[in-house]
């Protein structure tokens, strides 16, 4: 057991007296991050401003045996920063420096409690941009993307987080520090960067990011189409691919999530639509307009029951409002919501959006979906009052087993949001035993003591055996009619 | 033409076994690859056999198939849909297995525009060093549950296990491509590729050989006369096969005997090594063929950001890969017990402490 007062002693000894916030009053805002159903208030709050102090830190810690949850922005939608009880809550957010801007070679050096947007702002003169645009982006951080390998609207064409990092610096548990990646296109050695990105704070943590810079497409465009059935707009995804197209962004809202889009920003969408799709081409001018015929063409042939262009700028920026505020304005329509974050392969969108109208049914309650079309990520968006006594638990039921449908039909519980402390369990339905000791096991390579974020992402062996003799009823498996992946 | 096969069970008795007697194994699949690394050692196991291509869906834009099977056929069977490989692995002599093509990590021309296996590589089951069959992402573009371990496997040259299988995103292949080239001196032929990439020109290439260089662009024939009307000094290059040989490295200057060093480094990076150099990928890749000691390259190297590799010939005993920061190199050796512990698979081929 540690204790608040001597250890806020013992970081005043070696961070100024600002950065070390332990009064009750003051702990309570970082008691979660954006999955604010989880809370918990941390022991201490360090906020260090520099790269060195965050170092001496995590050397009291470990000598010390102190829990670590590093935080950026808190804008994690798994409980991924949820605090320890027992621990330090570590605020990167003082590290917020872009650190140089490099034209010649289109990177930039920042730290990790950089806004996502700002980084793109700061290099917008020179005719470049950081291409992963989660939609928290305006106040996400480059230092939480790495730790979520962050996705966004934009993935399909221009890759994830990892695709867009060059080069992370790292500190592990003991404060040594490693650099890992390169300055160029690889890296010697086993692509620990790649292990790194998405690791949810648990093997280290990240204080300098070396991002890659594109130049600005010369134009956008984004077509609107209409359909009076989820399924065929399924199928006109599929179209445009196999018609060699690769949309910059390729979105899919059902009705519920037009209506409340409609609604809160009146981005023009048809509110009689079963399902509208968002397709952005990017490139030069002819080639935007090259393509936004073909994208036309196949969405009406593929049975769209209305396609619009966008006539201008103005209304490219409000077709992707409504898209863009999809989640408040869902939240809008009930008191709560619940935001899951499944990926199927594409071509089960139509069974998968089927099975999760019938559970909504059977658990009485509101489900609205958005769907990053491109990439298969599912966005179930579901509707609860926390008043209601056992509604969340409710929900959260719910949510499992969407999740658990997404695994049975071949994807993962998580594409973009992590698991953190919210899907901890769904992860004893996608992983075996051995999997899941696999990485415990690479946890304890970077942290023997397992202090960094301990209890998140990876389920212990027993916690899925208990979680298992809940869900296997009768020796039941759910879903016993879908073919296992 | 070879029968596809699953020969997952035999390799993992053999893995058992030699696990048991702590045999070294070398991994080995179409053998194109053996020059690369450093000197192999232990019992030949052959994965060629264990092949065939297990889904291909064009329109979710993965491919599944066994470590074993060629890099042409399943360059074939995407371009039947209009697809590819987007990281262009190199063939070397016609041949490579994917596995290898993940295992080695390396990529072709298209790199910098398309990725490299590990941007690329969603899946993998993998026969561990323990014998266990594991299976690792899958075969969605975003999946973020457990760390990554597939990726891992990309590079890392057979040390953690046998990728029996691989789930890749493939890409849509561009309808058309057209070769520019011009003569400049090595500087003006940077800065007109980068001010060309800054501009979002749709490079896909490009190659620069002293005051020779050349350049791929994905575009229709308008927007290629728009370019060169732009651009006056860029002529179109008619001959065919240019960047397959530069990615197979069938070019005369790849067939010298003397050490072959390749270096990454960030594009604008200027390196005054002596030796003949080659570079693409916009200067982010230099081939550089040179006696010059390796410790001074690697120094120079490493002063810019980047980092060598000994990629053919000379000292295969020593290391050939850029040495590791010591913290890295523990890290390393430490998951490589994770999945091998005993050291059976392919020891010493890329660092000599593992």
């Amino acid at each position: 057991m540690h204790d608040r007062q001597s250890l806020a002693r013992a970081f005043r000894q070696l961070l100024p007296d600002e950065c070390v916030i332990f009064r009750e009053e003051e702990l309570i805002p970082y008691e979660c991050d954006g999955l604010s159903a989880y809370r918990q208030v941390p022991l201490i709050v360090l906020i260090p401003y520099t790269a060195d102090q965050v170092q001496g830190i995590l050397k009291y810690c470990n000598l010390h045996q102190v829990p670590v949850v590093a935080r950026g922005s808190g804008t994690g939608l798994s409980g991924g920063a949820l605090p320890h009880e027992q621990g330090v809550l570590l605020s990167l957010a003082r590290l917020n420096q872009i650190l140089e801007v490099d034209c010649d070679n289109m990177q930039a050096r920042v730290q990790p409690g950089v806004r996502n947007l700002a980084v793109s702002e700061a290099v917008k003169a020179y005719g470049l941009y950081y291409a992963p645009d989660p939609s928290s982006q305006i106040a996400c951080s480059i230092g939480g993307n790495v730790a979520e390998n962050a996705g966004g609207v934009h993935c399909l064409k221009y890759g994830l987080t990892l695709h867009n990092v060059l080069q992370v610096t790292l500190l592990t548990i003991d404060g040594e520090q490693v650099t890992l990646g390169c300055g160029g296109y690889d890296a010697p050695g086993l692509d620990l960067l790649t292990l790194i990105t998405g690791s949810e704070g648990m093997l280290g943590v990240v204080v300098e990011v070396l991002v890659k810079l594109l130049p600005i497409p010369e134009r956008q465009q984004v077509v609107l189409a209409a359909f009076d059935d989820i399924e065929t707009a399924g199928d006109a995804v599929a179209e445009i691919i196999a018609q060699g197209i690769l949309p910059a962004g390729l979105e899919m809202m059902d009705n519920l999530s037009i209506r409340a889009s409609e609604d809160f920003v009146h981005a023009g969408y048809p509110t009689d639509a079963q399902a509208i799709l968002l397709c952005e081409v990017d490139g030069t001018d002819d080639e935007v307009s090259e393509e936004i015929l073909q994208v036309r063409e196949i969405l009406l042939q593929a049975g769209a029951t209305q396609v619009r262009t966008a006539v201008d700028e103005q209304e490219r920026t409000r077709f992707w409002a409504g898209r863009k505020n999809a989640f408040p304005a869902v939240g809008r329509l009930s008191p709560d919501y619940y935001c899951m974050d499944g990926t199927i392969p594409r071509s089960q969108l139509g069974k998968v959006l089927k099975m999760i109208g019938e559970m909504s049914e059977r658990y009485n309650l509101r489900c609205a979906n958005v769907f990053h079309a491109g990439d298969g990520n599912l966005h179930p968006l579901i509707l609860y009052d926390a008043n209601n006594p056992g509604e969340l638990e409710k929900a959260e039921t719910f949510g499992g087993e969407i999740l658990e449908l997404c695994v049975a039909v071949g994807g993962t519980i998580t594409g973009e949001h992590g698991v953190g402390m919210e899907k901890i369990n769904q992860m004893c339905a996608q992983f075996p035993d051995e999997a899941l000791q696999t990485f415990h096991d690479v946890k304890g390579v970077f942290d023997p003591h397992s202090l960094l974020n301990p209890g998140k992402a990876i389920p212990t062996l027993a916690r899925c055996a208990e979680f298992g003799a809940m869900h296997v009823h009768a020796g039941k498996l759910r879903f016993p009619e879908l073919e296992r992946f | 033409m070879t029968m596809d096969r699953d020969c997952s069970e035999a390799l993992q008795t053999t893995v058992l076994d030699a696990m048991n007697n702590t045999e070294a194994l070398q991994l080995v699949g179409s053998g194109s690859k053996q020059f690369f690394g450093r000197e192999a050692q232990g019992a030949i196991l052959s994965l060629a056999d264990h092949r065939g291509i297990i889904s291909y869906e064009p329109t979710e834009l993965v491919i599944t198939a066994r470590a074993g099977t060629p890099l042409n056929e399943i360059e074939a069977a995407l371009l039947e849909k209009g697809q590819m490989l987007p990281f262009e692995p190199p063939h070397f002599a016609g041949r490579g297995t994917i596995g290898g093509a993940i295992a080695a990590g390396l990529s072709g021309p298209r790199r910098p525009w398309g990725g490299a296996p590990r941007d690329l590589l969603l899946g993998i089951k993998l026969l561990d060093g323990r014998g266990r069959i594991l299976s690792f992402g899958g075969q969605v573009m975003k999946n973020v549950a457990g760390y990554d371990l597939s990726r891992l496997m990309a590079g890392a040259l057979g040390t953690l296990g046998i990728l029996l299988e691989v789930s890749i995103k493939v890409l849509p292949k561009p309808p058309l491509e057209h070769t520019l080239t011009f003569s400049s001196k090595e500087q003006d032929g940077w800065s007109l590729i980068h001010t060309l990439l800054r501009k979002a020109i749709p490079i896909t290439a490009t190659c620069s050989h002293g005051e020779q260089h050349k350049l791929r662009l994905a575009c229709n024939e308008q927007r290629l006369k728009q370019i060169q009307g732009s651009y006056g000094m860029l002529t179109v290059d008619p001959q065919d096969g240019f960047w397959q040989a530069l990615r197979d490295q069938e070019l005369d200057l790849f067939q010298q005997q003397k050490p072959l060093w390749r270096l990454s480094v960030p594009p604008a990076a200027k390196l005054n090594l002596p030796g003949e150099h080659l570079n693409e990928w916009s200067g982010g890749l230099h081939w550089l063929i040179s006696d010059h000691p390796a410790s001074e390259i690697r120094t120079l190297v490493e002063k810019q950001a980047g980092h060598a590799i000994l990629f053919r010939n000379g000292d295969r005993s020593s290391e050939v890969f850029h040495p590791l920061q010591p913290k890295v190199a523990e890290l390393q050796q430490k998951l490589k017990q994770v999945f091998d512990p005993k050291g059976i698979f392919n020891p010493g081929r890329h660092y000599s402490h593992y």
